[in-house]
């Protein structure tokens, strides 16, 4: 959390400002009590109007000016806390921007979202809660006991012995509470994971006639997150009673002992009633400052959350300076060794093969092969262990990381696609691409008919993650998104799964005269879609486990016979 | 991420800043008398527990408004008695037996007063809870009821958030503002009236000082609020790009978007910071204002009260107890004031849960046959259907008889589910019918009728459960033999047992521990142990290595013999074996023959097998 707060450090004049302010306001709401008694013990008692009328008016002016501090040191944290919120939410973005497909494998996606937006978001508002409150807590607390013992010393002895009481029930029903929320929370959960998987599953629930399971699966969660949720409030249940009792006991102790030290002489009635007002200052301070145990650990996680992605360094550094570009088209591996970090076994061992301008390399092999793996290592999402990659002939690491993706023609396994038109996604391959460019590509992709097809073309906007298209339609959209950067290397990842029959043949007779000078790299699961290839690489437990064409392998490779054997009839095989 | 789409909610324990309640603007509801109607409907078991929380609550209050008069007329009683005694009153003393019974009452009173307000909050607790409890029974009943095509139309977030959000929002308001609505409503009256009896005078100065404070606070609330939906609307943006940009990190970098993507996120960032910045301003200023109201109204009371003394009108108590008054006033007056938008926050919530309560169901259970086993002769007699207007089949005629297989063909997206969805009755047909060991599958009930089918599509879908479950989801009661017998048979036993837990491991919620194709094997498994005599497969093995699809096929063919099995074929041997091929395209079914009929006809089926296989062939 102190980490997360130093930030604020640019902020110091605002922060300062914010406690000055705040102590200002704190120090009018503390005075006007002693100006009530002042009304009180020399105005009403004695009966003189003009001097209510003068105290009167000095009560107003003190109120007006610390209700000014407060609205100026509201301006002033809100531009603190928001300041920071952004600042820390710029270092994370940027920070992670530069991660490898490590450091994201290493924290998982979906947390360092939660982590840049969430926890984030959690921290600003603890920090402008705490500039906002907070921090006059304290002040309230020593600045009302200090007037307190002014007025009359003896008596604050009452609010010295109801302060512990208080703050002790407090936190004792909190730390009861607390860990209940978070029960609740898991709960709730639960719940919705029960739920989510009865709607997801429907089809599935309702064929194996599972309707009355899921019933009692649904109630049970359902149950279990009621009796918890019953739990905590009846213990929250106790927290306002508790706190009012506290306090208005406080206050009836205060006129009893007050009422002895008036009978001695030792106090003014006036005082008496600027001690009341007082007692609830303090009190209410208390309050609040107990408020700051619970919000501070909370806030203290997520900040834990948001250090931790800041502490990650990039696994290996940016530092090339050649450019790629002396054999255009060609790929090589050489002894190339790779294992994810604190994994025994590589997964990738000895990888050696060469790749020429114009030829297709088709990668097959089971799941943990290490298929993914290999074209992960050419852009360098990852750094290899050991050997070397060259892409146009020159060392990856030699070449910046940029210079090196730039002639890559990337397209995943999964296809992702970003919110914005068609035509902005297509761009995406070439930020200055031409509209004839963008056209042209998504022709050779097989996407051109089916953009035509929609309402606006090349303008129709792609909802986020591509959820208004089909798999297949994402798929050529991806594939075009490559295609426009016409580039020395292109890279399918088992990339056409989602294409039927015809729309597959079509967009590869379309795409062989596309990339007659580059080299192609393909992962495929199916035989039938790789047997062209000029050089088909069987990869088993991330070793080669045979090279050669497609008739080649059939005679001498048993792992790839045995694979196209139970993919192809005999005759296709032949 | 989640798919719940986020309202602004006031959830859990709250301990954010003050007054966020107030920046919601709520949303209005369309039926408000009816729905508000309903969902009291709800409390109605309640009513008991209801009523007592009521009592609580408006004692627990009364004996709070009283407090303070009792306190003033102790330290008027002090005043009296202290100052008589200075201006030498013959016999003036202060009476503390009279002061001290006024304190043993006044401690009565707040020990009581506290004491009724833990037991209203306690029961609110169950009532609340409960309520919602049963709330949310009613939803999942009725989720079991629903037609199919409410879940394949409905987005899954939508009717989750219905589910969890909606019912919160409802719970929420239960617990901590229905209470809160009667407590202050009651001390509105009670401080209103104690006021008076002190002085009108004051009552009037302390009631003026309110409605300027309203018509203060009114339009820095709404332009905060307009601010407030500004700041939500940025950060729903940023975060939507930061989503973006890192579920698509690969993409981002090997296209070298980074820059990009940094400068549009600055430029966001700088627009929330601009938003926020102001909307957390306005809302920063309405608490002094509205207590540097409060504290003018409190020098008012004060100067005023002063006068009054001197003058003889009021005892000096009076003050005090005036005071400590028009500071409770303030509070309860501003949640009024926000009642209005709980209530329809609230109320617009109960509605959409009403609206999915009252969702149009499948049609009733027949009663009228039976089919415990079917053979497995399955036929479509003039079959008509089509989901809303556009019709997709017409004049449908098949005949397949027990243990046949039927392949079904076209391109992706061809709706291919249609079929499966006729066929086990998830939807109902226009015109015609379909039948099995010729009953009309209609006149069954739905229960019997899915028991002769089994399933095994692409799109697996197991729960979080053991492995061992999740096959048995199929039968119930199967026996740990019958379970490793139906996984040794879908060539799913070797892999399940070098899981560290065996058949005990528990499947995550993605059920991301193990790949996609050993999921297909369990569902095939989990068909297996179902034994059903009709099958539906999806031959379709994408993102699986090849080594687990020759299982799945292995697998596929064992489950099929002896079945009549309805293929979702892509493999060109099963095609060219099947007894009938239904070729299907953009939704329809447009030839049906055999292998060597479909290519005498040369039509669609042709082109697509030349297209697909030609090439292979000829090589």
């Amino acid at each position: 959390m102190l980490k997360i707060l130093r930030n604020l450090k640019v902020y110091k004049w605002l922060v300062g400002m914010v406690f000055l302010l705040v102590f200002i306001q704190a120090m009018a709401d503390l005075f006007l009590p002693t100006l009530m008694a002042d009304i009180i013990d020399n105005g009403v008692v004695l009966g003189d109007v003009p001097y209510i009328w003068q105290i009167g008016g000095w009560m107003l002016a003190v109120s007006a000016f610390g209700a000014a501090a407060s609205v100026a040191a509201s301006y002033f944290s809100s531009k603190a806390a928001m300041g920071m919120g952004r600042d820390v939410r710029r270092q994370v973005f940027t920070h992670v921007e530069q991660f490898s497909l490590q450091e994201f494998d290493e924290v998982g996606t979906a947390s360092l979202i939660t982590r840049t937006t969430n926890d984030i978001t959690q921290v600003q508002q603890v920090v402008l809660v705490m500039l906002r409150m907070v921090v006059s807590a304290p002040i309230m607390l020593v600045g009302g006991l200090i007037m307190a013992i002014s007025k009359d010393a003896r008596l604050s002895l009452v609010i010295i012995g109801a302060m512990p009481v208080l703050v002790v029930s407090i936190l004792f029903i909190l730390k009861k509470g607390i860990p209940l929320f978070t029960e609740v929370q898991k709960r709730l959960d639960r719940l919705n994971l029960v739920l989510r998987e009865n709607l997801t599953g429907i089809r599935v629930i309702r064929a194996f006639t599972r309707e009355p399971q899921e019933q009692v699966r649904l109630e049970k969660a359902n149950r279990e997150l009621t009796d918890v949720s019953i739990r905590v409030n009846k213990i929250m249940a106790f927290l306002m009673p508790v706190m009012m009792l506290v306090m208005n006991l406080t206050v009836v102790a205060i006129i009893w002992f007050g009422g002895i030290r008036i009978n001695n002489g030792a106090m003014q009635i006036g005082d008496l009633m600027a001690f009341i007002q007082y007692v609830m200052l303090i009190m209410f301070a208390l309050v609040m400052a107990s408020m700051m145990f619970i919000m501070v650990p909370r806030a203290a996680v997520s900040a834990n959350r948001i250090n931790e992605v800041l502490a990650m360094r990039p696994a290996f550094q940016d530092l090339g300076t050649q450019t790629a570009d002396r054999e255009r088209g060609t790929l090589e591996f050489e002894h190339v060794t790779f294992s994810y970090p604190g994994a025994e076994e590589p997964v990738l061992s000895d990888i050696t093969f060469r790749a020429k301008a114009g030829e297709t390399t088709a990668i097959i092999g089971g799941t943990g092969s290490g298929k993914s793996t290999l074209i992960n290592l050419i852009p360098r999402f990852y750094e290899v262990s050991a050997g070397s990659i060259r892409v146009n002939g020159v060392d990856i690491r030699d070449a910046s990381q940029d210079e090196i993706r730039s002639k890559i023609g990337f397209v995943p396994q999964k296809s992702i696609l970003f919110s914005g038109t068609v035509a902005d996604n297509i761009r995406f391959g070439k930020q200055d691409a031409e509209p004839y460019e963008i056209e042209h590509a998504a022709t050779i992709a097989q996407a051109d008919d089916f953009i035509r097809s929609m309402e606006d073309g090349y303008d129709t906007y792609v909802e986020q993650g591509g959820s208004n298209l089909s798999g297949g339609q994402k798929q050529r959209l991806a594939i075009a998104r490559a295609l426009i950067r016409k580039p020395d290397l292109y890279i399918f990842d088992d990339s056409f799964s989602a294409l039927d029959f015809k729309t597959d043949s079509k967009l590869r007779a379309a795409l062989e005269k596309e990339t007659r000078e580059a080299t192609v790299l393909l992962i495929g699961q199916r035989v039938s879609s790789l047997m062209d290839a000029d050089r088909i690489i069987v990869l088993e437990k991330g070793r080669i486990a045979g090279m050669g064409t497609h008739e080649e392998l059939l005679r001498t490779n048993k792992v790839y016979r045995e694979i196209a054997e139970s993919q192809l009839s005999e005759e296709e095989i032949a | 991420m989640s798919d719940i789409k986020k309202r602004p909610q006031r959830g859990g324990p709250g301990f954010g800043p003050p007054g966020a309640n107030m920046m919601m603007a709520g949303e209005k509801p369309k039926n408000f008398k009816a729905t508000l109607k309903r969902l009291l409907a709800y409390l109605k078991p309640r009513r008991a527990r209801l009523t007592v929380v009521f009592v609580a609550a408006i004692l627990s209050t009364v004996f709070t408004i009283i407090g303070p008069m009792i306190m003033g007329m102790a330290i008027t009683e002090l005043f009296e008695g202290a100052y008589g005694e200075i201006r030498g009153v013959p016999g003036a003393t202060i009476d503390f037996d009279a002061i001290g019974q006024l304190l043993l009452l006044l401690a009565g009173l707040y020990v009581f007063s506290s004491a009724f307000m833990y037991l209203q909050q306690y029961l609110m607790s169950t009532v609340a809870q409960d309520t919602v409890y049963d709330l949310r029974e009613d939803v999942s009943a009725k989720l079991e009821r629903l037609p199919l095509n409410y879940f394949d139309q409905t987005a899954k977030g939508e009717t989750l958030s219905r589910v969890t959000n909606d019912i919160d929002t409802i719970g929420t308001t239960l617990q901590q503002s229905l209470t809160l609505f009667i407590t202050s409503f009651v001390t509105i009256i009670g401080i209103t009236v104690m006021m008076l009896i002190i002085s009108p005078i004051l009552t009037a100065i302390a009631i003026s000082s309110l409605m300027l404070s309203v018509f203060v606070i009114r339009p820095i609330l709404k332009r905060s609020q307009t601010q407030f939906a500004d700041q939500q609307r940025t950060l729903g943006e940023l975060n939507g790009h930061i989503e973006e940009m890192y579920t698509g990190h690969p993409v981002v970098k090997a296209f070298g978007h980074e820059k990009k993507a940094i400068h549009k996120f600055n430029e966001t960032n700088e627009q929330l910071y601009e938003a926020g910045r102001k909307a957390q301003f306005m809302s920063g200023i309405i608490m002094p204002l509205m207590q540097f109201i409060g504290n003018f109204s409190y020098v008012l009371i004060s100067v005023a009260g002063g006068i009054l003394v001197t003058q003889g009108r009021i005892s000096i108590g009076d003050i005090q107890a005036f005071i400590t008054y028009s500071r409770q006033f303030t509070q309860p007056v501003t949640q009024t004031a926000n009642i209005a938008n709980i209530i329809q926050s609230t109320v617009a919530a109960a509605e959409r849960v009403f609206e999915l309560l009252d969702e149009r169901e499948q049609s009733q259970e027949a009663k009228g046959a039976s089919l415990t086993r079917a053979k497995g002769a399955v036929a479509f007699e003039h079959v008509d259907f089509g989901y809303g207007e556009n019709p997709l089949i017409e004049d449908m005629n098949i005949q397949v008889r027990p243990g046949q297989t039927v392949a079904i063909v076209g391109p992706t997206g061809a709706g291919k589910t249609t079929l499966i969805n006729l066929l086990m009755r998830f939807y109902e047909l226009d015109a015609g019918r379909i039948t099995i060991d010729g009953i009309d599958t209609r006149d069954l009930p739905r229960g019997e009728l899915r028991r002769n089918f089994g399933m095994v599509l692409q799109d697996t879908w197991l729960f979080n459960g053991t492995i061992k479950d999740n096959i048995a989801y199929g039968k119930t009661g199967a026996t740990e033999e019958e379970i490793v017998a139906a996984a040794t048979a879908a060539h799913a036993d070797h892999f399940i047992r070098t899981l560290p837990d065996g058949y005990g491991t528990i499947l995550n919620e993605e059920a991301s521990n193990i790949s996609q194709g050993q999921k297909q094997l369990l569902t095939i498994a989990r068909a297996i142990l179902s034994d059903p005599p009709i099958m539906i497969l999806d031959e379709a093995t994408s993102s699986v290595d090849t080594r687990t699809e020759i299982l799945i096929q292995k697998a596929m063919n064992l489950l099929m013999t002896g079945r009549t099995s309805f293929v979702i074929a892509h493999r060109l041997s099963t095609i060219r074996e099947a007894d009938l091929i239904l070729v299907m395209d953009k939704g329809r079914v447009i030839e049906q023959g055999t292998h060597s009929e479909l290519l005498e006809r040369n039509g669609f089926y042709a082109d697509l097998y030349n297209s697909q296989f030609a090439k292979t062939a000829a090589s």
